[in-house]
């Protein structure tokens, strides 16, 4: 548009510009403001959620924790279920490096068992004139990898003729340590399965309150009330002891986690209803409607989008809800049972008062819980911040 | 609140009667299983007499009209009506609950204003920690360690709601003493997850406001910092604190469900577990009943105390959360 019109002189003439129309000759853009601008809805989701660096570091750590129940046998130094007789109530054993100043590599130092007459305890007493180096990709314990593949390669096997219990061992004498990363496959799915069975009836009943307004979203409304106003744990008990004893754990597991989901459900389907009732007023949405989109296309292109980064982060921060209460409802022993074997379950062991005085080590899978929850707090915080980038 | 408390009734007779067989079965098994012999006539009698051979709606209807009159069944495990096993412990429940709300609040409020107007600060981020960590920990472990801890530290026999010589008395002096000392740690365990999530509620909530227009204003006129905070952007956090407690409510008394099976209180969690086990169902029935209607009420209360705080409130009619 660099050639002006003729000067006015009357009437003016019809006048074309010759030169072609450069669409972005008011402003360019640099290519760094075109990546800003032109970035889609993802991109723009990830880098909000890669500021908040805590929800980053959660998010990398709740991985690599789901990466490894594939390969629990493979990195627990023992098999979880073998009982080693002579080790009752053993405390754990420390990694050592040096020995006497004298770099030796990873080792441990083997336990000398007496009794104490008086009480007649076990105790342990750490002989540290030998060291015992441990053992890397090594053939150990045999096992079954998901029940069909034979192997007996660890990551970290106990020393020829030796132990290693790094977390110590439980009343049977099984290795803490197998037993929590063998649990971490358990307590760690039934979040997942849990919040899938309460994401599905969220969105499906969320939906349809949503959608179709009127009664159904009046008797929606009514029920999640009724819901959120019943104490979720007695609930729970209630719904686990009617599980007939009868059945099989397997069939106990996946009992829980749809009952875990069962009652869960219902933040989800409000938050549901509420974003749907909200974006359908949206202009947008008003739009689409006026080209003539069918309701179908309106809900699942323009609507479900809308709100689905908002419910995977809201589903995030229920997760912990669910670990939580397994571990719970295991620890009463109304939960799992054994030979399933979930942190819920491990702790049910530490349920006196007397193993906190005498063997604090069983009280230790409380540890990966309180992380695993921390951690889903975090990430989720930030998936929330993400799900919505224009702020 | 009448239908929600109704439909709370239908789901929890439906819940209760899932399980296959009754009371009397598991009895009569149980009997059989120590060698004892059982008359079936006397079984066939007790089942008649609570109606346990009529269809389940009538036994529904039954149940309902029972409560609407004060009469909650029988628990035949105690072999005493529901409501004499229930009574005692239902009041310490709502006291235990009630106690550990006041202590929430008492603690959350400072905290969260700190937390709030110093934001992203070190004090902000550690009690943020802190909280988190509150969250996370399972309940009953906690109950567990600080049972043991205050028997170090203390010398007292922690577990149970008061000394056990307490237990069938009036109430007197010595009774609030001792229940108040046996208070602290379930109190403290209870209360640590609500406190938690109360904060970072109080938190976001205060923050919003503070960011908005009005303080901006009143700072730029020159009200003094704490007057600015205090005279109504903390009113507004205010409102939602008090209408809080329909959530906080229900987590509050699931909490305290666990903690009392683990430190033994009289409240009504190991009573609902032993119930439950032995399928004595007029008597679990009742228990999620009284405490579905414990929510009810507490949200009732909350609202009402809504309503005199905030007349946007009451001229509207409803509460919007």
């Amino acid at each position: 548009m660099s050639a002006l019109p003729p000067e006015n002189t009357g009437k003016l003439p019809h006048f074309v510009s010759k030169e072609p129309f450069d669409l972005e000759s008011i402003e360019k853009l640099t290519p760094e403001q075109e990546r800003i601008y032109f970035a889609s809805q993802l991109t723009l989701m990830w880098w909000k959620f890669k500021q908040h660096r805590v929800a980053v570091w959660s998010g990398v750590f709740l991985a690599v924790l789901y990466a490894s129940i594939f390969i629990s046998e493979f990195l627990s130094p023992y098999d979880m279920t073998k009982r080693h007789v002579k080790d009752i109530y053993a405390p754990p054993q420390g990694i050592h490096l040096f020995h006497k100043g004298e770099f030796v590599g990873p080792f441990v130092y083997p336990y000398k068992v007496t009794r104490n007459m008086e009480t007649l305890q076990r105790v342990f007493t750490v002989v540290d004139k030998k060291p015992q180096p441990l053992r890397f990709f090594c053939r150990g314990d045999k096992y079954k990898w998901f029940g069909y593949v034979k192997s007996n390669l660890h990551l970290v096997c106990p020393p020829k003729k030796g132990s290693f219990y790094l977390l110590g061992t439980d009343r049977l004498g099984r290795d803490m340590l197998s037993r929590i990363i063998a649990g971490a496959r358990i307590s760690l799915t039934i979040g997942l399965i849990g919040i899938t069975v309460s994401f599905v009836l969220g969105i499906v009943i969320g939906g349809l309150a949503g959608y179709y307004g009127g009664w159904v979203d009046m008797i929606v409304q009514r029920m999640i009330e009724v819901l959120q106003s019943i104490p979720s744990i007695p609930l729970w008990l209630t719904l686990s002891a009617i599980m007939p004893a009868t059945w099989s754990p397997i069939l106990v597991y996946f009992g829980i986690t749809i009952i875990l989901g069962l009652l869960d459900w219902t933040g989800l389907a409000r938050a549901v209803r509420s974003k749907l009732l909200a974006l359908r007023e949206e202009d947008y949405v008003l739009a689409a409607r006026l080209i003539g989109a069918s309701p179908k296309r309106i809900i699942g292109r323009h609507l479900v989008p809308g709100f689905m980064s908002h419910l995977i982060a809201s589903a995030t921060i229920t997760i912990p809800t669910m670990i939580l209460g397994e571990t719970a409802l295991s620890f009463l022993g109304l939960g799992l049972r054994p030979p399933i074997t979930s942190w819920g379950v491990l702790l049910n062991e530490a349920q006196d008062i007397n193993v906190v005085a005498v063997y604090p080590w069983l009280m230790l899978p409380v540890l990966p819980v309180i992380f695993v929850i921390i951690a889903f707090n975090f990430l989720g915080d930030g998936l929330r911040d993400a799900a919505d980038p224009y702020k | 609140m009448v239908p929600t408390l109704l439909i709370a009734s239908i789901v929890i007779f439906t819940i209760i009667e899932l399980p296959p067989g009754d009371y009397f079965e598991s009895y009569v098994s149980e009997l059989q299983a120590a060698g004892e012999s059982v008359d079936p006539k006397r079984i066939e009698y007790l089942r008649q007499e609570y109606g346990f051979d009529k269809p389940l709606y009538e036994r529904y209807f039954i149940w309902v009209t029972g409560m609407m009159q004060g009469d909650f069944g029988y628990s035949f495990e105690h072999e005493r009506p529901v409501s004499e096993v229930v009574g005692n412990r239902l009041y310490l429940t709502i006291m235990v609950s009630f106690v550990t709300i006041i202590v929430t609040w008492l603690i959350a409020f400072p905290i969260g204003i700190y937390s709030a107007t110093h934001q992203y600060s070190w004090g902000d981020y550690g009690l943020t920690f802190v909280g988190l960590l509150g969250l996370a920990t399972p309940n009953f472990l906690l109950a567990l360690v600080m049972m043991y801890l205050a028997n170090i530290w203390f010398g007292t026999t922690v577990g149970h709601l008061m000394d056990q010589k307490y237990l069938d008395q009036p109430l007197s002096w010595e009774k609030v003493k001792s229940i108040l000392e046996h208070l602290v740690i379930p109190v403290i365990v209870i209360g640590t997850s609500g406190t938690a999530a109360m904060i970072r509620r109080l938190r976001a909530n205060l923050l919003d406001e503070l960011e908005k227009q009005y303080v901006v204003t009143a700072k730029a006129k020159g009200v003094p910092p704490t007057r600015a905070l205090v005279k109504y952007p903390l009113r507004m956090a205010l409102n939602f604190f008090v209408a809080d407690i329909g959530s906080l409510l229900p987590a509050i008394i699931s909490g305290a469900e666990i903690v009392a099976i683990v430190l033994s209180l009289e409240t009504t969690g190991p009573l609902l577990i032993s119930a439950l086990q032995s399928q004595d169902m007029y008597l679990a029935g009742s228990f999620l009943m009284f405490l579905a209607a414990l929510t009810v009420f507490g949200v009732l209360i909350s609202d009402i105390a809504l309503g005199f705080l905030d007349p946007r409130i009451r001229m509207q009619g409803k509460v919007d959360r």
